[in-house]
């Protein structure tokens, strides 16, 4: 298995053998989700090649690197799917991938599939100043939140980007009490109450299984 | 024993002071610049011309770095706090000073919405810029909008949304302001890290901004369309 800090930078390719049938074009930060799907589910028709999880933090690179993944791999598989939501592309993505003739992630970004979009949504209004973690995120939270936001050399910015947040929402993929060690490490790090909630892979999970 | 390479800022002159706070502003110096902007003060300057001269054009340079991709949030935010303290020494002395308005700006984050560190770039920037700007703040409804352009007199809107789920809400404002037959009356700029020229344009926005200095000329621009108006 890559370790989490291999899937913030560096793609993997072809993990499955190559001459399955459906492609799946995932985000990095859903690699470890979606091998483990792979694996409990037995899903031997699909393959996985994931685009750098740092995109995360640079939405506007996402739609062009998924349709040069889609152009470069669209002749080698029956069928491709991209596991991303809109992930602040602002529906470009969406309108790239239908060109594209290729189906996603439905729904805005991934807390709001691993909680299930129609839960998260009908939650969104009494959660609006909640910051949410997943496993990758808690796991990779230096890498993907404290030291792009500056705060590990300027915790006086801390008021600046968390000020307006009242609780941080953990949403556990897993059952695994590092995690939840390094989850209550977080929140008092961000100075916000925790709610550990957990969400399995949500709407993830019944997206890929009908492929 | 002091560092050689301390500055002693009284020493420099006025246009050494100046560049000089180009650089604490660029690295975020906030205790420099309200030092310097007292110094510049003390030597006779107008409030008007040091906002502009050394804080305005020290900024520029950093949203050109930032449009560049030299720099980041984190130093962005960095530099909007060191002007902020300057800002705060001068906003008291730019208004009994007369200083010249552009316009008026109204600006608030949509609905559902609780993130306003670029809404609060836009408002410094616009401000320093020579806008008058009511900011109403995260999470409103149209009806704060709707309620607070009746009640004042502006000659902007902006709205701002940080995630894909809200900015649709954008529209929400903007189809009230049609139906209340009060939308021509303003120009309308919205702006947010998802947004992009086809949505500001599918949901009737005047335009869209990309960032703070970009919002800034833009209004600049619709002002000096709207005087021209006028005067013609």
């Amino acid at each position: 298995m890559h370790s989490d800090d291999y899937l913030k930078d560096f793609c993997i390719e072809n993990i499955m053998p190559k001459n399955n049938k459906v492609l799946i074009i995932a985000c990095g930060a859903l690699a470890r989700e979606i091998i483990s799907l792979i694996k409990l589910n037995n899903w031997q028709h699909i393959s996985l090649t994931c685009l750098p999880a740092n995109y995360h933090l640079y939405p506007e690179k996402i739609t062009g690197a998924v349709e040069a993944a889609v152009l470069k791999y669209k002749s080698d598989y029956k069928s491709i799917f991209i596991a991303y939501a809109d992930c602040g592309t602002g529906g470009l993505l969406e309108s790239k991938c239908k060109e594209l003739g290729v189906e996603m992630i439905k729904g805005p970004h991934c807390y709001s599939f691993f909680e299930g979009n129609d839960k998260f949504s009908n939650n969104s209004e009494n959660e609006i100043t909640a910051f949410y973690l997943t496993d990758f995120l808690v796991n990779q939270f230096e890498a993907f939140v404290w030291k792009p936001m500056g705060l590990d050399k300027h915790p006086e910015l801390i008021e600046m980007y968390f000020g307006n947040y009242t609780k941080l929402i953990y949403q556990a993929q897993t059952n695994n009490s590092k995690l939840d060690k390094k989850a209550k490490e977080i929140s008092n790090k961000m100075n916000l109450p925790l709610e550990r909630r957990f969400t399995g892979y949500g709407d993830l999970e019944a997206a890929l299984s009908i492929l | 024993m002091l560092d050689e390479q301390e500055i002693i800022l009284a020493d420099l002159s006025d246009e050494e002071l100046t560049l000089q706070m180009h650089d604490d502003l660029y690295d975020g110096m906030k205790e420099e610049i309200a030092e310097s902007v007292n110094i510049l003060l003390n030597r006779g300057w107008m409030p008007y011309d040091v906002l502009t001269k050394a804080l305005v054009e020290g900024m520029r340079i950093v949203g050109i770095d930032f449009r560049d991709g030299i720099l980041f949030v984190p130093e962005v935010l960095l530099a909007a706090n060191a002007m902020k303290g300057g800002m705060a020494i001068l906003k008291p002395l730019l208004a009994e000073t007369g200083a010249p308005r552009l316009g008026n700006m109204l600006i608030g984050t949509v609905k559902g919405d609780i993130h306003d560190i670029g809404k609060n770039l836009v408002t410094m920037m616009m401000e320093g810029a020579g806008f008058e700007v009511k900011d109403l703040g995260i999470n409103n409804p149209v009806e704060n909008y709707v309620q607070e352009l009746e009640d004042g007199d502006y000659d902007i809107l902006g709205m701002s949304a940080l995630l894909t789920t809200t900015m649709p809400y954008m529209k929400v404002v903007i189809d009230t302001m049609i139906e209340k037959g009060m939308r021509d009356d303003y120009v309308v700029l919205v702006g947010g890290a998802p947004l992009n020229e086809e949505f500001g344009k599918a949901i009737g926005a005047d335009a869209y901004c990309r960032d703070a200095a970009v919002a800034v000329e833009t209004a600049k621009e619709f002002m000096a369309r709207k005087h021209n108006q006028l005067s013609t």
